[in-house]
């Protein structure tokens, strides 16, 4: 092995066969700074917990892509098998000349595109044809290219599907020119064959048609030259007749993208189909709710994490993938900081950890959730969302604090007062469900318990309904016909008439008894998990680390670091004032400063000469000598130093404009 | 005029609430514009029954303080976290407008930052930056008026831009003083000097409030007559006005002094070093610590590339060493290449080949560079087993950061059994990465500073000061051409003699490939001209070599690197052999 220290471009070092030992991510894990015998416990239930939610999130992946792969492929089949049927027709003819296009509008996070397009293809293989093809922008400059990849890539698929020995052939083609007639020729005979085959061998849905279609995903149409995809379109429409193919956009911003990319000449020779995925807003609901809205998994975050998670997310990305990476990270940092998150598992097995280790108590704080999204069924059927349209903005407001000291809340309460009888009973009949499906006992009273006021309702609709009709007839004319405002306003009027000739009905006192008790259970259940012992158990808080580590800002650290250096070295003598460094602080800092200094152009003379100043200052603190010639050579080398690492930085660059002066790269500065 | 004062605040905010605009626009996109009216109208209805504000402010307030919570959560607040940036004084240095500066503004910080020991700089100090505010927008604003009155004041040369010949007199003499006088705490001329420079300073202050006074006499009015909204567009010009004079201005003021009339030449890379190394380093102890703290990580790094994270450290100062010791402590066991990206010579290729060559032991090659990333894919995801290590130093230097180098590296880390942990230095190298690459990569971001100085990672730069020797230093020379093989050193020591017994004809273009390929082939160093076009390509590859199309159409081969380097050069080739 050479050394380290000798430098050159890359090394690698390959230990002996004999000492690679394989070490195992948990090493690491048991071998950082905390040393207690249970790490490794934690270890496996970090990973354990992990490999589930990653399968659930693939699992969500899947079920909310699957509608939308439904229809396409429903679209490539109609396409296809009228392409097939009768070519004689004249209608056909002309549709002849359109290509089957599906447009997936799939939404601004690029990065999640991959892992959809990914899928698609194989339901495409699995379900409609062999001949899948996916291209990106950044692989077709130009037709050539274009071309070339596409049937590279076509006869990948056909390897595929077919034996290998054909493959020396398909190789020396590959290197050929590549245009529309050798394609729709290679077509010709691919498909020949397998007509051929066919007999013999047992085919899947594939072999429902003797030619089947070619799909040409173009992953990010929006990146494309128009020219490019102009030309391949009218090229391909011409060869349609004898090469089925069928287009599919992959689009991240709007479907009208498609006329501004191409004139209605070309965009008239494609048969556009638009699909939409679902917003990647509602798929990170669906997350939310399947990962930290459940008592599924143990793990939980806090209100600050989960804050910096969907700010990312939506100030950002995003992207779906980079919220579940957070959430790994988050994982990850909560087992391996968090001692106690041994017991952050589930509830029976927590409760035998608890008898190991003589610990004394786990609430059963999971049982919050379920009860939280009542809260929210309640409040989402209201106007205006005062407490957050979706649900985990609730959550959010549940996490920080009380909830019934925020104004939100009491307003929330307030509508509800006024809720028509209908809706009311509804949204109870919601609530009745939900408390139904959730697995705790405890929550059992509470359904029945609206159980009952259900019942009384309907009673109460037999025993006057003449008295109802009028109270509730009259409030739901104010819902339809005036906006909120006008009712809320008329609503208090009729109250206080009522109250005068103290006529309130049966029903609005049962209202209120209702509203009430779902005061109380508000107050019973949502406590903010602060509040509740041993919560760090399952919340995981360190909302800083998360975003240092995946919102990282090293043009900051970078500035401070520079500007101040006292943050990073405690050193008495680094401290200073608010925009001033003192002059025995690093040099580059010192030159950094100087050069804040500056317009655009430094003179590099001045420059030196300025940082001697400072720093045979900062030197004769020390020595009360004369400066020497040598010690004038040194600070001149370190100067040098401070400005090279400076030009490394990316502050300055070389510049020609005039002798001995350097480009400022960076604006401002005090 | 509080409620002005009120207004202002909220045009600061008007920035941020550009971005709230867009993400309403986002979030409501499938409720369409019809459900977003009746949204906000009962938004506003209901409040005014709840809560029944006074004044119509409130709402922006809260917009306002919406806004605030995000750069709360998002930019990073000091108390929570010790290892991050002061965002807050931070961002807006970084970011905000260069105001037109002075050169003496630099001489004149300097020596307030010698002469002021340790607590007095403050005081100086604290009026300075209120000048450097001040001042542009005065000069600009008043420019013809103005100067005619400052003219007439004697200390005023300073602040606002005097005629072109006055100024350079005074830089020069200026700076002359600078030079010649040494200053000293104790030196009773030299109290002198500082209360002078108070007096300026005081006296720049009372000039600028003048101004200041001025110019809310002149914009007063305006406010009268169209409240808010005139205003904002008065601050948005500005501020696009200030661009423009940092930008368009042609001529930079700047003194016309060059190196050298300095009686220090520039230094070569082994004498710079040699006296750096009697520079004994400051605050080691606190450097230490610094240094242990990131030592205690190493653990979290392994397990953390284990769980298919890769870690990208940034921060000031080389991190090499610290990289370094990682590598020493953790992957003594374990397969790990290490690339050194400031290396001048480093190319992606580089990279795959060492992973080909010494790590997968596989002697063909390649048709293209996507090819071998390929076949690498290929064995790694075949082969779980497997498992390597890349520790790169600069993965944001001048031959990595191209975005082919950062795509295939950035396939390469989101193999789950290849771990890559890298040190970025450069202001902008998080540009670098799209969406698109930042999944690939997955990073997690470790902040090291170290403030230790970029030793090896400067050495090959071709600095500013330091001896200038074409576009390659010696020591880089060296390298690269040992990296080679006989043959190619060969072909490329006939080039350098060539060009040296060429140098004093000042009409040499370089030699012609023709003639070049016959020499070659009569020293047995190729036998076609298609191997000696290789040879070139990669020659060219690593900035060695220049090419020229001359006036006849002939290339013309050329080493951009002075005579005296490739002296030296030969001089060192010839001693080892």
């Amino acid at each position: 092995n050479r050394l380290p220290e000798e430098v050159g471009r890359c090394f690698a070092f390959c230990p002996p066969s004999v000492l690679t030992s394989r070490h195992l991510a948990w090493d690491y894990f048991s071998k950082g700074r905390n040393e207690s015998e249970d790490s490794k416990l934690r270890f496996e239930t970090y990973q354990l917990i992990w490999q589930q939610m990653k399968s659930e999130t693939e699992r969500l992946q899947e079920e909310l892509n699957k509608n939308l792969f439904d229809n396409l492929i429903e679209f490539l089949q109609k396409s296809h098998s009228g392409f097939q049927k009768n070519s004689r027709d004249l209608g056909c003819q002309i549709k002849l000349k359109e290509i089957p296009t599906a447009a997936l509008v799939l939404g601004v996070n690029v990065t999640d595109h991959d892992l959809t397009f990914r899928s698609l293809a194989e339901a495409l293989q699995n379900n409609v044809t062999p001949y899948v093809v996916s291209l990106q922008a950044k692989d077709c400059p130009d037709m050539k290219h274009l071309l070339q990849k596409f049937f590279s890539q076509l006869m990948d698929c056909c390897v595929d599907v077919k034996s290998k020995e054909e493959e020396s052939v398909q190789v020396t083609q590959k290197k050929t020119h590549c245009s529309m007639d050798s394609l729709c020729s290679w077509y010709m005979t691919v498909t020949q064959k397998t007509d051929v085959k066919m007999p013999s061998k047992k085919r899947t849905t594939t072999s429902q048609w003797q030619s089947p279609p070619v799909v040409l995903i173009l992953k990010d149409m929006e990146s494309f030259t128009t020219k490019v995809l102009q030309d391949f379109i009218i090229i391909s429409s011409e060869h349609l007749h004898e090469f089925p193919l069928i287009l599919i956009f992959g689009i991240a911003t709007s479907p009208i993208i498609i006329h501004r990319l191409l004139s209605h000449s070309v965009s008239s020779l494609l048969c556009i189909e638009l699909f939409q995925s679902l917003s990647c807003k509602e798929h990170l609901t669906t997350v939310l709710d399947k990962l930290l809205l459940t008592t599924q998994f143990p793990f939980k975050i806090s209100e600050k994490v989960l804050q910096v998670l969907t700010n990312i997310f939506l100030y950002h990305d995003f992207s779906i993938q980079n919220f579940i990476k957070g959430l790994q990270l988050s994982l990850l940092e909560h087992f391996y900081s968090q001692p106690l998150s041994v017991l952050c598992c589930n509830l029976p097995e927590a409760k035998r950890r608890i008898n190991l280790l003589s610990d004394n108590q786990c609430e059963n704080i999971r049982r919050l959730p379920s009860f939280r999204r009542c809260l929210h069924k309640f409040t989402s059927s209201l106007p205006k969302y005062p407490l957050g349209r979706q649900i985990r903005e609730l959550y959010c407001i549940c996490l920080e604090k009380n909830i019934w000291d925020s104004e939100e809340y009491a307003s929330a309460l307030q509508l509800l007062r006024m809720l028509a009888k209908d809706e009311l009973m509804t949204t109870l009949q919601n609530c009745f469900t939900i408390f139904k499906s959730s697995p705790e006992k405890h929550l059992g009273n509470i359904a029945k318990k609206i159980e009952e006021f259900l019942a009384q309702f309907q009673s109460l609709d037999g025993e006057n309904a003449k008295e109802e009709e009028d109270a509730s007839g009259s409030q739901q004319k104010g819902l339809q016909k005036t906006d909120l405002y006008h009712l809320q306003k008329s609503l208090l009027e009729m109250k206080e008439l009522r109250r005068t000739s103290k006529k309130q009905t049966k029903f609005e006192v049962l209202r209120e008894k209702v509203v009430n008790f779902i005061d109380y259970l508000v107050r019973e259940y949502l406590l903010p998990p602060e509040t509740q012992p041993l919560h760090e158990v399952v919340y995981f808080s360190a909302a800083h680390a998360l975003r240092e580590h995946l919102n990282a800002a090293p043009r900051i650290a970078l500035h401070t670091a520079l500007n101040n250096p006292y943050y990073y070295l405690k050193n008495e003598a680094l401290k200073s004032e608010e925009g001033c460094i003192p002059n025995t602080a690093p040099d580059i800092c010192i030159a950094y400063k100087l050069h804040l200094e500056c317009s655009r152009l430094i003179n590099l003379v001045d420059w030196s000469e300025a940082f001697a100043t400072v720093v045979t200052a900062a030197e004769k603190m020390d020595a009360n000598s004369v400066i020497s010639e040598e010690m004038n050579e040194i600070i001149h080398a370190r100067f040098i130093r401070a400005v090279s690492e400076l030009e490394l930085l990316g502050f300055i660059k070389p510049t020609k404009q005039k002798t001995d002066h350097v480009a400022r790269l960076t604006w401002g500065g005090c | 005029t509080s409620k002005l004062e009120i207004k202002e605040d909220k045009m600061l905010e008007v920035q941020f609430v550009g971005d709230d605009d867009v993400l309403n626009h986002i979030l409501d996109r499938e409720g369409g514009a019809k459900l977003k009216k009746e949204r906000a109208q009962l938004l506003v209805n209901t409040k005014k029954i709840i809560k029944k504000p006074e004044y119509g402010l409130e709402e922006d307030d809260q917009e306002v303080l919406k806004e605030q919570n995000y750069v709360e959560v998002l930019g990073r607040d000091v108390q929570e976290s010790l290892k991050n940036g002061s965002a807050t004084d931070g961002g807006n240095k970084v970011y905000s407008f260069q105001n037109r500066k002075h050169s003496e503004k630099m001489a004149k910080l300097a020596s307030e930052l010698a002469k002021t020991p340790r607590k007095s700089v403050s005081f100086s100090l604290k009026n300075d930056p209120e000048i450097m505010i001040n001042i542009p927008q005065s000069s600009k604003k008043h420019s013809a008026s103005d100067k005619v009155q400052l003219k007439n004041n004697d200390k005023s040369e300073f602040l606002s831009t005097p005629p072109r010949s006055l100024r350079k007199r005074l830089i020069v003499s200026r700076s002359h003083s600078d030079s010649e006088s040494e200053y000293s705490a104790s030196n009773s001329e030299d109290d002198e000097g500082i209360a002078q420079e108070y007096e300026e300073d005081t006296n720049a202050v009372i000039l600028s409030q003048k101004i200041e006074a001025q110019n809310r006499v002149v914009s007063a009015p305006v406010c009268k007559e169209t409240p808010s909204k005139k205003m904002k567009r008065d601050k948005t010009s500005d501020l696009v006005e200030e661009y423009f004079e940092a930008h368009s201005s042609s001529k930079v003021l700047t003194s016309d002094r060059t190196l050298q009339k300095l009686k220090r030449a520039k230094l070569d890379q082994q004498t710079l070093h040699n006296l750096l190394s009697k520079v004994s380093p400051s605050f080691s102890a606190e450097l230490k610590q610094l240094n242990q703290q990131y030592e205690k990580l190493f653990h979290k790094w392994m397990l953390q590339l284990h769980l298919g994270f890769n870690v990208v450290l940034y921060g000031l100062g080389s991190k090499r060493d610290l990289l370094e010791r990682f590598r020493t402590t953790m992957l003594q066991d374990s397969i790990h290449v290490v690339i050194n990206g400031f290396f001048p010579g480093i190319s992606v290729k580089s990279v795959l080949n060492s992973i080909t060559e010494e790590v997968l032991n596989y002697m063909g090659t390649f048709r293209s560079v996507l090819d071998q990333l390929d076949w690498i894919i290929n064995k790694f995801k075949e082969d779980s087993s497997l498992e390597l290590f890349l520790v790169i130093h600069n993965l944001d230097s001048q031959m990595l950061r191209g975005d082919k180098s950062q795509q295939i590296i950035g396939q390469l880390s989101s193999l789950h059994n290849i771990y890559l942990i890298a040190s970025i230095d450069h202001l902008n190298a998080p540009l670098m990465w799209d969406h698109a690459k930042q999944s690939l990569y997955n990073w997690l971001w470790y902040e090291t500073t170290t403030y230790s100085p970029y030793t090896e990672e400067t050495s090959y730069e071709n600095s500013l000061l330091v001896k200038q020797s074409g576009s390659l230093p010696l020591s880089s020379l060296t390298h690269v051409l040992r990296s080679l093989t006989p043959n190619a050193r060969g072909i490329f020591r006939l080039l350098i003699k060539y060009q040296l017994d060429n140098q004093d004809n000042p009409s040499y273009i370089g030699l012609s490939f023709q003639d070049f390929y016959q020499q070659c082939r009569e020293a047995f160093l190729v036998n076609s001209d298609l191997t000696l076009r290789a040879q070139l390509t990669e020659f060219r590859d690593h900035k060695l070599i220049r090419t020229k199309k001359g006036t006849d159409g002939v290339e013309y081969l050329l080493i951009p690197v002075d005579s005296e380097t490739l002296t030296d050069f030969l001089e060192k080739e010839e001693e080892e052999a």
